[in-house]
């Protein structure tokens, strides 16, 4: 016998006579509380993100390379990794090529073995799209793509996300709906809601423990 | 890392009673518990503000853990199933040396030699690091937490926040002493210096293995929760991915983990939401450029099946490792993580670890308790834990020979010179004869009562019976009354 068998079989045994428990969830429960009016969400978002150190700009869709640009300047960053082939990758390649400047721009453009050293050890930003938030509790969600993989959003230092803020939803059970993730989730997904944080040493809470020191987030306000 | 510097080593060889009796000695310990476990217990609070809300999601996450429990065989296999088709592995594993042979298999079939770890409990009943170790593999803890216990020879103390047991300048001398850097008890300063030392290991990293705290059934999902980051990197930086968990994390749908996340990290750690929520269903697909190329999960029972096959005690399996019953217990707060002795310390420790050890090896477990009643009040998915203790004491005192064996180990405190006692006082106050006359008796010889009655009278007087009995009194004061 397997420990497959085994397990199932003894699981089984003790379930001898019983029938399954209905399933009586309660939508209600996670959603009312988590309903916001259009013009909650933003504040609601930025509240809860701003209380864990994430730093929010409110922009539009066409002039947020031109903050982007700055807020890199700001920061001495000398370069950042993008996503060229995405449409906000070429918007900020169009602004760049009229800004020359500007920071480097670098591109996850082949696997991660191939410059893997480079990736640790001389990138120190990024900045990546996100499909969306949740007002409720203060997370963007981001759903790693070729273009924009999974270590994008999280060895550099700092980390730039696009919010559309349309695209700003009340809870995480709204999300799970609208999307369909039910039938069928992508190789990783991934709520993020703030800059990587512990706070393991006498309960001190400390920001930078092993993913970005730095969360920013640009909300386009393009409604 | 060689293994001359092999965990564990916190001093188990005393019991129970002597761990406590010198942890309550220890004003250090005591400080950094008892301020750690205030500060938990108030943001749990802040969490939970609408005390409405708050009941209605504890009954919510209680009905979906006891769906979950009711169909977990089939829950099991639509879990592998659907894993299976994603392209991760599934391994089952009864015991931990199973457990440990198979991510042993994994690494050798990849010859690694380097090991990240995530968080994971259950890796720490298997005593993984131990293992490997002992095969000349490094396998290095990366939670902050984790690392910091595991570079001072210890285990955690907590399950959310590992060296709780630790303040800072503890850990400036340990960096300085085992790291060889400048001593500061900066916590920002000693979070980076951990940062840089991890970053590289997650770079030269050949497997990273971590834990699972929800396992979606319906979509073949591993959702992991954490603040650090570490997760993260542990599950996508090594090519090779391997998640160990018990088999009682599955739940049915997608939808079941929203209240489910609430309520632990609400209760954890008194937040909304944790820093990344990591939803794992596959490894890298072949025009991805990161990921892992390949991701295992071991399913591991370890004496979960015994818990299961009661259904009072199957409850313990409700359990999504919170902490919360550990941050409000006020003997845990007292004595600290380290005196339990096993993996899992607290409320949720006692009522679990029998079942994985055996009550013969943790025979004080059951009765480490006052009974008070705030383990079960905090936990998240209403687990009667106060409940399960009496019926872990009542399984405790089982003449061995007893026909019904529900816990392995069970009767460890069986006595026949108590049983023969409570026996006696069963009959004696089942009996009016025998109980009027033990009545007499006690009233009238009371001088001759003992003034040493074990334990009792380290922390009290003794009992001295009445000269009259209470019965006797009524008797009286009834006939007055009647003579009115």
């Amino acid at each position: 016998m397997s420990a497959k068998q085994n397990i199932l079989g003894k699981l089984r045994k003790s379930l001898t006579g019983t029938t399954p428990i209905a399933d009586n969830f309660d939508v209600e429960l996670v959603t009312q509380p988590y309903t916001y009016s259009a013009e909650q969400r933003i504040p609601q978002l930025r509240k809860l993100m701003e209380a864990v150190h994430t730093e929010i700009h409110l922009s539009t869709a066409e002039d947020w390379p031109v903050l982007l640009g700055q807020l890199l300047r700001d920061r001495q960053l000398p370069s950042l990794l993008i996503a060229p082939t995405t449409p906000h990758g070429q918007q900020i390649a169009q602004h760049w090529s009229n800004n020359p400047d500007l920071p480097t721009l670098k591109s996850y453009d082949r696997p991660m073995e191939e410059w893997k050293a480079e990736l640790f050890n001389d990138t120190p930003a990024s900045l990546t799209g996100t499909l969306g938030a949740i007002a409720a509790t203060g997370s963007l969600i981001l759903w790693p793509t070729r273009e924009e993989p999974r270590l994008m959003s999280l060895v550099p230092t700092v980390h730039f996300a696009l919010l559309k803020a349309s695209q700003i939803r009340d809870n995480f059970y709204q999300v799970q709906q609208e999307f369909e993730w039910a039938q069928g989730m992508p190789t990783n997904a991934l709520l993020v809601s703030g800059p990587s944080k512990t706070a393991d040493i006498e309960q001190v809470l400390a920001y930078g423990a092993h993913g970005p020191k730095d969360l920013v987030v640009l909300i386009l306000e393009d409604q | 890392m060689s293994t001359s510097t092999i965990i564990p080593t916190v001093a188990v060889e005393e019991d129970f009673r002597t761990r406590a009796h010198n942890a309550l000695g220890d004003q250090q310990l005591r400080n950094n518990f008892r301020t750690a476990m205030d500060s938990l217990m108030t943001k749990r609070a802040a969490a939970f503000s609408d005390a409405h809300e708050r009941e209605h999601l504890r009954a919510l996450g209680n009905a979906i853990k006891a769906r979950a429990l009711s169909k977990l065989p089939d829950l099991l296999e639509q879990l592998e199933q659907n894993l299976t088709r994603n392209g991760v592995t599934v391994h089952w594993a009864e015991t931990v040396d199973e457990a440990n042979g198979i991510v042993l298999s994994i690494i050798r079939a990849h010859e690694a030699r380097q090991v990240i770890k995530g968080k994971s409990m259950v890796s720490e009943e298997m005593e993984m690091n131990h293992f490997l170790e002992a095969r000349d593999i490094e396998c290095l803890e990366s939670d902050m937490g984790e690392y910091i216990v595991q570079l001072d020879h210890e285990k955690p103390s907590h399950i959310i926040m590992p060296a709780i047991h630790k303040n800072a300048g503890q850990v400036a001398s340990l960096f300085h002493d085992k790291l060889g850097v400048e001593y500061t008890k900066d916590v920002d300063q000693l979070i980076q210096i951990g940062r840089r030392v991890l970053r590289q290991k997650f770079f030269e990293a050949d497997i990273g293995v971590s834990g699972v705290n929800f396992a979606v059934a319906e979509t073949g999902t591993l959702l992991l929760v954490e603040n650090e980051g570490n997760g993260r990197m542990t599950t996508t930086v090594p090519p090779v991915h391997i998640a160990v968990t018990g088999i009682e994390k599955v739940v049915e749908n997608l939808r079941d983990v929203v209240p489910l996340l609430s309520l632990l990290t609400r209760s954890a750690l008194g937040i909304p939401i944790t820093t990344y929520v990591n939803m794992i269903s596959g490894p890298r697909k072949e025009h991805e450029l990161d990921g892992p190329q390949e991701v295992h999960l071991v399913l591991l029972d370890n004496g979960r099946s015994q818990a299961f096959a009661d259904s009072e005690l199957r409850q313990t399996l409700n359990c999504i490792r919170c902490g919360a019953c550990m941050n409000h217990c006020p003997v845990y707060t007292r004595i600290g993580g380290h005196t339990y002795g096993e993996v899992y310390p607290g409320p949720i420790g006692k009522i679990i670890t029998p079942h994985m050890v055996g009550l013969a090896k943790v025979p004080d477990h059951p009765s480490a308790s006052s009974l008070c009643g705030a383990c079960g009040e905090v936990c998240p998915v209403k687990i009667p834990i106060p409940a399960l203790l009496r019926r872990l004491r009542e399984e405790n005192v089982k003449a061995p020979d007893a026909p019904h064996q529900v816990m392995r180990g069970q009767g460890s405190k069986y006595s026949r010179k108590e049983r023969f006692i409570w026996n006696a006082w069963a009959k004696l106050n089942s009996s009016p004869r025998l109980y009027r006359l033990f009545v007499l008796c006690a009233t009238r010889l009371r001088a001759l009562t003992p003034n040493n009655v074990g334990p009792w009278t380290q922390n009290h007087s003794a009992p001295k019976p009445a000269a009259r009995s209470l019965h006797d009194m009524a008797r009286e004061h009834l006939a007055k009354q009647g003579d009115r």
